[in-house]
């Protein structure tokens, strides 16, 4: 397929080294540890130094969401960029995760538990739940094929916030749980309220923090990685190159698949946890198509397929709007534009051999230098 | 007896959006049969099109006819410019994804324009049909003068765009571009001349639609074209997107399950209704209501 060819350069010496590698190419791959180290490395310095500056509450209010969508932006990159499937319904899973995981941290509010260990538990309740999701979707779903299951995606994530929109949940005061979608009958205490129809999610814990935050991309990346390099996911990537012939070499087309989009989904939902957790409230119609959309901008223009890329395009956008503040109403025309002159410099053809030219020829240099020495 | 009223007042209340989105469909799939992309700006240029209409009509005085003339001459004109800036450099781009991106790009560049130039407070469209409306059955059914004008208006669209296609020579070129663009240079045509008449009929029939939408819901925003655009997109793919009977039809279901599920149902649950329908027709025949099915070749 065409498609692969126009993965970055990056994703190019990506896929040379998972030739080279050995054929398990599991965890303890000596190439693939090494990169993971350095990529690891690089996001701990990178945390020590935001950390320590001092930073405007407009930017320390965007270090969680910054972090959520590096992780929307890895778990989407395997549906799009590894089984080569495009799903505009992304939001859709982080949506579900946050609803579950802020109703769930909600239950267990009045525990004697420390905070970190309720969160994590929440998160778990959410990456669980979205996976289940990936599943239930995931069946329908992956029987399409190309711009068929592009729309079925988006709606399914519509279909779930119209649901979630009109979803009621509450505790009444002798401890049952009410849930409905026509509001609440015995639930009369504010408190006891969850999830308040289109009013959405209230009265969150304030659980999320940077650090957690920081440690779950960290860790999302570990396991997208190294999905990528393992046995499974060479499978899904050679379904995406050739669905037959994967079939005629015995891969278990439906199996894979389902493999790579339930992971995608169940990050997804452990990221809408964590994105819930970092407000006071929370609508459902937050997680619209526009979110999805937005996720996959970031997937496309670091990269379809490379990770990495999906790091960086995913910061970049995300304070990209933030950092164009002073400009006023001109930032969304500005970013708009951007947008469009990204794309056409990163992918058009003609000006892709501008690039390549101007990349061979910083290269020469910096080899010659090398030389030198 | 009042209940057949109900549901026959209901129908033609479906039929007028479902003409609504079978126009706009139809500019979807027109361009997806010819440049197999997702063009996601369309709703927006439905937006431009209201708003110049909204201009010219509401602010100026001029006469309706001639306001959503001009109206879509502009959208005709945005549509080729488009197309030439944003699309045409990445038409040979590696990856399908790199142009649905630049689409989203100009669909946020269009409604943020908009949010510039005319504020982010709605204005209120008058309909540009200023006609009595038809009282059937004693006066228990009314049908306004705004929906008959707009179920006309898409069924003369829908037989003179046929007639277009499969009478006229730039018609025949722009399917054959759509069966295989490699062999229609071979042929002589000119695939990027196609390509922008393509775009412009689109666009032209996206300004239509803008007009008639808008004076039904007379609220216009700059976000005004977003879900009209989504909702027409669907209609495509319900009907088998590519194929133009098919973006007729996949227009008229969707707009009359629409009203009557927010009839009959739930008027917050209509929009789920209509994607879950959507989706139980996709899975028992995967290309849609008309849509071809390709045969997978090793």
């Amino acid at each position: 397929m065409a498609e692969k060819k126009a993965v970055g350069n990056k994703a190019a010496d990506n896929k040379k080294a998972a030739v080279k590698a050995p054929a398990k190419g599991g965890i303890f791959s000596s190439r693939n540890f090494k990169g993971d180290i350095i990529t690891i490395a690089v996001l701990v310095i990178a945390y020590f130094i935001i950390s320590n500056l001092k930073l405007s509450s407009l930017m320390t209010g965007l270090l969680v969401p910054v972090c959520v969508y590096i992780i929307m932006a890895m778990s989407l990159n395997l549906t799009v960029g590894i089984l080569g499937e495009l799903s505009l319904g992304h939001a859709g899973f982080m949506c579900v995760g946050a609803f579950t995981g802020v109703i769930f941290s909600r239950l267990i509010q009045s525990a004697a538990m420390p905070e970190l260990l309720k969160f994590i538990l929440s998160i778990l309740v959410a990456t669980v739940v979205g996976a289940v999701f990936g599943i239930i979707i995931g069946i329908p779903v992956l029987r399409l094929n190309g711009d068929y299951l592009a729309i079925v995606t988006l709606a399914f994530g519509e279909i779930i916030k119209a649901l979630l929109n009109n979803l009621y949940v509450g505790k009444t005061a002798d401890g049952s749980i009410e849930m409905n979608m026509s509001g609440f009958k015995n639930v009369t205490d504010s408190a006891g309220k969850f999830v308040s129809g289109p009013l959405g999610l209230t009265k969150i814990p304030k659980y999320a923090t940077f650090e957690i935050a920081v440690v779950m991309v960290v860790l999302v990346y570990i396991i997208c990685s190294h999905f990528i390099h393992s046995r499974d996911g060479r499978a899904v990537m050679a379904i995406r190159d050739n669905r037959i012939a994967a079939e005629s070499v015995g891969i278990n087309i439906t199996k894979y698949k389902m493999i790579a989009f339930v992971l995608s989904s169940a990050m997804a939902g452990a990221a809408g946890c964590l994105y819930a957790h970092n407000y006071a409230t929370l609508q459902a119609v937050k997680f619209d198509y526009n979110k999805s959309i937005l996720i996959l901008v970031f997937v496309v223009l670091g990269g379809i397929g490379n990770i990495k890329g999906s790091i960086v395009s995913a910061i970049i956008l995300t304070l990209l709007p933030e950092l164009l503040r002073g400009i006023g109403n001109y930032r969304m025309l500005i970013y708009s534009i951007l947008l469009i002159v990204i794309m056409l410099i990163n992918w058009s053809p003609k000006s892709r051999v501008v690039v390549q030219r101007l990349g061979a020829k910083i290269k020469g240099i910096f080899v010659k230098e090398k030389a030198a020495v | 007896m009042d209940k057949i009223l109900t549901l026959l007042s209901n129908l033609v209340n479906g039929l007028q959006l479902g003409s609504v989105y079978a126009i706009i469909a139809l500019g979807y799939t027109m361009v997806y049969g010819i440049a197999k992309m997702l063009n996601f700006a369309h709703g927006d240029i439905i937006m431009v099109g209201a708003y110049v209409v909204f201009l010219l009509f509401v602010g100026q005085g001029f006469n309706p006819l001639l306001a959503l003339v001009i109206s879509i001459a502009a959208c005709t004109v945005m549509g080729i410019l488009i197309e030439k800036i944003a699309y045409k450099p990445l038409r040979k781009a590696a990856s399908p994804l790199a142009v649905l991106i630049t689409a989203i790009g100009v669909s946020y560049f269009l409604q943020n324009s908009a949010l510039l130039i005319f504020g982010s407070n709605s204005k209120t469209f008058s309909s540009i049909i200023n006609l009595p409306s038809i009282k059937l059955a004693g006066g228990k059914i009314t049908i306004t003068a705004i929906s008959l004008v707009t179920i006309i208006t898409c069924i003369v669209i829908m037989i003179a765009l046929t007639t277009f296609i499969n009478k006229t020579k730039p018609g025949q070129a722009m399917l054959a571009v759509a069966e295989d663009k490699g062999a229609a240079t071979l042929m002589g045509i000119n695939v990027n001349k196609t390509i922008s008449l393509t775009f412009a009929i689109g666009s032209g029939l996206a300004a239509v639609a803008g007009a008639l939408y808008c004076s039904t819901y007379p609220i216009l925003s700059p976000y005004t074209g977003a879900m009209p655009g989504i909702k027409a997109f669907v209609a495509a793919v319900f009907g088998g997107i590519g194929s133009i009977p098919g973006a007729f039809i996949g227009g008229l279901l969707l707009g009359i399950i629409e009203i009557l599920a927010k009839y009959y149902i739930s008027a917050q649950l209509s929009d789920a209704i209509v994607f879950g329908v959507l989706i139980v027709v996709l899975l028992v025949k995967p290309t849609g209501i008309l849509g071809k099915k390709i045969q997978e070749k090793v």
